[in-house]
């Protein structure tokens, strides 16, 4: 009855570990080459951003095996997590109320 | 082991549809789907923690952008560097312990300790360099005053989370060597190590490079 799990761990082969590995680092290093970048705020952050969740889909997909698991788990997990990070996100533009109230 | 085996015996049957039900509806150990539900949750807190800087910071007109390329970008890109590598010794030693092979998924647990391990420490002299320049909770030389307060509120969790999966990882180590613990046991702890790795890929970009000099 083990023969599923098998061929699950059988995909995450040492040769994907090195080549997203590799990404990761490449990616690592587009980052901090745009730090040098004279980009406007807005654009960098979501270079940045975009960045970073390309990074943290492949550590979730291959690294923690996610993209292996049933698609239900993922499917259990990830919308709450999106859900809350975007709602949280409504009250950002709230801070440049905030700037444009200060005394100074 | 046992637990092991008794978790396969008792995915027998269950999944033919993905809501199939039964014990393991996922077809994971309940340790593994209850890990992935407290990251979910951590995952949330590291969010709001990262929202609240990123509020803090355009509300404030006089944030300040103090790291130079060296020390503080070349600490951080290196700590990203062994953070990511020890994230691969992890892979593998979830690979040997689904193999069976104790000895050597051991070793690669001891070396991604050690990566951890390295990290806390390049870490703690990047912090104690900063606090040497006058940054304080509440106080800095150079501008607002919640630069300290976001700084180490978010990077000193980060750090506690580093220093609790190598002690984490080194009980998983020993009990694994003594057969106490199953393979996965050692992908759980696997997730948990992982999931720290991706939490530094976001405050690598948010807290380094957009506070680049210049």
């Amino acid at each position: 009855m083990s023969a599923p799990t098998e061929h699950a761990h059988a995909e995450g082969s040492k040769r994907i570990f090195l080549i997203v590995w590799f990404w990761l680092l490449a990616l690592t290093g587009v980052e901090l080459f745009l730090g040098y970048e004279q980009l406007e705020l807005k654009l960098m952050l979501v270079l940045l951003m975009g960045l970073s969740i390309i990074k943290a889909a492949l550590i979730i997909a291959y690294f923690m095996h996610l993209r292996y698991e049933r698609p239900s788990m993922a499917a259990t997990l990830m919308p709450a997590l999106v859900i809350v990070i975007v709602l949280m996100n409504i009250f950002l533009p709230d801070s440049l109320r905030l700037l444009h109230m200060r005394p100074h | 082991m046992a637990s092991h085996e008794a978790i396969s015996a008792n995915l027998q049957g269950v999944g033919e549809s993905a809501w199939g039900g039964g014990v393991a509806p996922f077809a994971t150990g309940s340790k593994k789907l209850g890990m992935w539900l407290f990251i979910m949750s951590d995952a949330i807190t590291f969010a709001a923690l990262l929202m609240a800087y990123c509020y803090v910071r355009v509300a404030s007109d006089n944030w300040p952008r103090p790291f130079e390329f060296y020390p503080a970008l070349v600490k951080a890109t290196v700590m990203t560097f062994i953070l990511l590598s020890s994230s691969v010794t992890m892979v593998m030693a979830v690979r040997a312990s689904k193999l069976e092979q104790r000895a050597s998924a051991v070793k690669w647990i001891l070396g991604t300790m050690a990566g951890g391990l390295l990290f806390v420490i390049i870490h703690a002299t990047e912090w104690v360099g900063l606090i040497r320049e006058g940054v304080r909770l509440f106080h800095n030389p150079w501008g607002s005053p919640l630069f300290g307060a976001a700084f180490f509120t978010l990077t000193g969790l980060h750090m506690t989370h580093v220093f609790c999966g190598v002690i984490y990882l080194g009980v998983v180590a020993g009990w694994f060597g003594k057969g106490k613990l199953g393979s996965e046991d050692v992908e759980v702890a696997g997730l948990y190590w992982h999931f720290v790795d991706l939490v530094w890929m976001f405050i690598f970009p948010l807290v380094y490079i957009l506070s680049i000099k210049g």
